[in-house]
This record gives C-alpha cells, structure tokens and sequence, in this order.
C-alpha cells in the first residue's frame, strides 16, 4: 500500500479503534451515561441536535476567527515595533511576558466587567490567549532576516520603508505563519473560555449548560463540534498558507 | 587623478563585551593606501581573516572607517552610492523570488523596475547562460548558477563599480575557472571597474591588472604586482612561465614560501 493511501486511511482508522475500544468499556463495565456516554448515544445527540450544534458552532467560530484575525492584526504590528526599536523592546519586552504568565481564565471576568457578555469579551479573550505566538515568531522572524540581504539592500540605498516591505516581511512570512498554526488553535480556546465566563450562546455556553443538565451524551457532542471546530480554523490557515506558497521559501524536497 | 583613491585608510574595531569596552582595538586596517583608473581590474589578495573585505565594504560605503580617506571619482565615500554593484561571498538570492525578480531587485529600490530593465535583465541572464531560467527559484539552481543571478543582479543597475566579495570562494575549482572567464568576458563588454577581493593567488593573477598583496592582520598592502599579461586572458596563460613567476611573487608577499634569491 502506498503511503498516500495510508495517510488517507489510517487517521480515520485510529479514531475508529479509539470508539470501539470506548464503546467497549461503557457497556463491558456498565458506565452510566451520565458519567461517560457511550459513542453511539453521542452520536445520537450530534444527530438529534445538529442543528443547534451547527448554530453555536457559527458562533463560536466567528469569535475563533476574529479573535484570531485581531491577535494577527495587532500582534504583527507589535512584533513590527519591537524588533525594529530596542528602546521599545526593552520596554515593552518584559510586560509582554509578564502578560503572558497570567493565566487569561484569571484575566477572564475583568474582561467581561468591562466589556460585558456580548462577543466583545469573547473577541478580547481569544486576542488574549492567541496573540502572544503571533508575537513572538513574527519577531523572531523579522531578527532573523539574513544580515547579508540587509546589507544588499543597505548597498542601494533602500529606506526603511523599502527594507521592511521587500526584505525583512517576506523572509519573516514563515514564521509569521507558524505563529498563525498556534494561534488559531489558541484562539478556539480563548472563544471557549470567553463563552464559559459570560455569555449565552456558542458552544461553551451549550457544553455548560449540557453537564449542568446533566446531559453528558450533548456534552460529548459539543466537545466534538468543538474539536472539529478547532480542526476547521486550523485548516483555514493552511489553505491561507498553500495559497501564499509562492511567497514562502520550498518545502525540502525529499530525496 | 585616479579613477579611485585611497590614502592611508585605517580601521579599528572596538571589542565589546556586555557593552563596555574591553581589551585592545582590534586594528583591522592599518595605512591602507591603493589607487586604480576606470575601467581597471583590482585583486585584494591575502590570507583569510586579514581585513581585506572590511576593507572592500569600506569601499563600497557599507561600514565607516576609522581614518584616511576614500575618494571614488574625487568624491569622498561616506555612504553606499547606487552607482557600485556589490557582489556578496554567498550568491545572498531571496528564496522567495524567482531569478528574475533577484535580479530586478536593485532596480526596485532604485524605483526604474521599467520595461527597459526587464530587457536588460534578460540580456545579462543570458550573457552569463542563465537563459530560459528566470522564472526559476534559487534553490532549484546550483551554487554556481546562484552565483552568475547574484552577478546580473549586481550589473543590472549598470554600476560603474563593481565591488566583488571573494565571490567564487565556495565554488568548486573547475566552476571557479568557468565563472573567472564569464567575469572577465562581462568586464569586457560592459568596461565597469572592478575590486575583487581574493585568498586564490591564481585568481587574483588570471583576473587582474593589479594584485594587491595583503599582509596578516592588520592588514597593510605588502606588495603592489602590475599584471602585465594582455586581455582576453585564456587557460592556456595560466601555464606560461610569465603567469607562475607572477604567481610566485604573490605567493612570496603573501609569506607561504621563502625563496634564496
């Protein structure tokens, strides 16, 4: 077997076994279903409660998304700054950091204090937890420019303007990218927490109130979306990076 | 006067350390003094490490010097000047380019990217037979190939100086003759004067009009050698008596061997 084939068919074929074995366990050992469901009854409340799945999946993705796009709009900037200004770094260096060590779930109901339980939190929230990568790979990046293509560019005299658009962004792109793959995985979270915290819609809030309920099977079935929902963002941002290959350096190819 | 100018250029790094200065300055240059015409050939030969390529960046406006003075065409050279091409030790192409827009780049910063320099770009890829691979990134051609894009890219602004960085040093010996005959062909075509710094004696003797022997560090010029061997240099020239007597006497000012007079 060819491993294209194996790719395609051994992920699904791990998530197989991992049902069967927990199908297994739930009817060998007599689980109730409000400690752990069985696959079968979560995939009938995924059924039975798609639509309600589908309508606070939107939601959540829509937080995941703008969180996403505002960590990348103000954590690229930010990177922007402090690699090309050490006063700024100095001085901004630390409290990044220090911003960072604070777990946002602390931060979380300051944020709904202020900006109250509409998307705004949810949006500030993911910002919080998923801008930090953006930062720092954009700035590693841009440090990262080879010296020797500063200097060429220094030869002709470019401006500032010139160095930063034609050299020290584009090699800096990959990174920027890699620092994208963590954030939006980061900012799902981020939404999440938000939509636990203070709000009345979105898949968080429906996994709350499923467990508060008791409702372990719709419970399961929101991790799931959740889960897929995660994957979903993820794969936005390589078909966003795919599309860029012609701006970012080969793959190795393989020998 | 000359076509280029240096008189008694000096250069002293200081070291640092957790930014205090510590130790003695490093002297990379000490009285540094050459002059060249337009249109001429310079080698600056010497031993790895020597302060030759600092020297050469001083030149090309890319880092201060200490002391002395740089006159290019009677202008003092404090700054890079758009008229030098500058060509790098490694072939420095942006792997995200493809060979064309790496050679295009000069003329980007200088804002002419214009019909003629698209012309002129494809004319100097094919001068040094990269035809046909301008819509090819870097990583797809060899370390020579490299090599010759960085060399267009270095000629597309039509500089009247070209400031060469041990260019050729990563290539290998045969890749290395081809690309010294290329070079000597452009030179040719397009009259630019050049500074070629170099550790290859053979290459320093095959390409110039003068050698500059360098001593170790601090570098000081320890012999000037006129080449007197006529253009179009060819192979053939590297086995006659009068290259490998050239080719001694660089090696005896570079100190590799001690001969009974």
């Amino acid at each position: 077997m060819s491993d294209n084939w194996k790719r395609l068919i051994l992920p699904p074929l791990g998530i197989i076994l991992l049902l069967l074995v927990w199908q297994w366990y739930c009817v060998q050992f007599k689980v109730a279903e409000a400690v752990l469901p069985k696959p079968t009854q979560v995939a009938g409340a995924i059924i039975a409660r798609w639509d309600l799945l589908l309508e606070e999946g939107w939601v959540t993705l829509k937080a995941t998304l703008y969180g996403f796009l505002l960590a990348l709009g103000i954590g690229i900037p930010i990177a922007v700054a402090i690699s090309n200004s050490k006063i700024l770094n100095w001085m901004f260096s630390p409290l990044l950091i220090a911003l960072q060590s604070v777990p946002k779930v602390a931060l979380a109901p300051i944020v709904l204090v202020w900006l109250g339980t509409g998307i705004e939190s949810k949006l500030a929230i993911a910002w919080l937890v998923a801008f930090f990568p953006v930062v720092i790979d954009t700035a590693a990046g841009l440090q990262s420019t080879p010296p020797e293509l500063l200097e060429l560019a220094r030869s002709l005299r470019a401006s500032r303007w010139q160095i930063f658009w034609k050299v020290q962004l584009p090699a800096a792109l990959p990174f920027v990218m890699t620092g994208a793959k963590v954030a939006v995985t980061l900012a799902v979270i981020g939404a999440v927490i938000g939509e636990f915290i203070g709000s009345s819609e979105g898949l968080g809030h429906l996994l709350l109130s499923a467990t508060s309920q008791i409702n372990t099977p719709l419970a399961f079935a929101s991790l799931f979306a959740l889960a897929a929902l995660g994957m979903l963002a993820y794969l936005l941002v390589v078909i966003v990076e795919w599309l860029l290959r012609p701006l970012l350096p080969p793959a190795p190819t393989p020998h | 006067m000359s076509f280029g100018e240096l008189v008694g250029v000096r250069r002293v790094f200081e070291q640092q350390r957790y930014g205090r200065v510590v130790g003695e300055p490093l002297v990379a240059i000490d009285e540094a003094s050459l002059s060249f015409e337009e249109g001429e050939f310079v080698a600056l030969l010497g031993p790895s490490g020597c302060g030759k390529t600092t020297l050469l960046r001083i030149i090309a406006g890319l880092i201060p010097k200490t002391a002395g003075s740089v006159r290019i065409r009677g202008e003092e050279v404090t700054e890079p000047h758009p008229d030098f091409g500058f060509v790098f030790q490694t072939p420095n192409l942006m792997p995200w380019r493809n060979v064309l827009d790496n050679v295009l780049f000069p003329m980007e910063i200088l804002r002419k990217r214009d019909q003629a320099a698209r012309a002129r770009a494809f004319e100097l890829l094919e001068m040094v037979g990269l035809k046909g691979f301008h819509d090819v990134r870097p990583h797809q051609l060899s370390g020579g190939m490299q090599q010759r894009a960085a060399l267009c890219r270095a000629l597309v602004h039509q500089p009247t100086l070209l400031l060469m960085d041990e260019p050729f040093g990563a290539l290998d010996e045969l890749t290395r003759m081809e690309m010294n005959d290329l070079l000597l062909d452009i030179r040719a075509r397009t009259k630019a004067t050049v500074v070629f710094v170099t550790h290859s004696i053979a290459e320093a003797v095959y390409l110039s009009d003068q050698v500059l022997v360098f001593s170790k560090r601090p570098a000081r010029i320890a012999e000037r050698i006129a080449v007197d061997l006529p253009y179009p240099r060819s192979a053939r020239m590297r086995y006659t008596e009068q290259f490998m007597a050239l080719e001694r006497r660089a090696g005896r000012a570079l100190g590799i061997f001690h001969e009974a007079a």
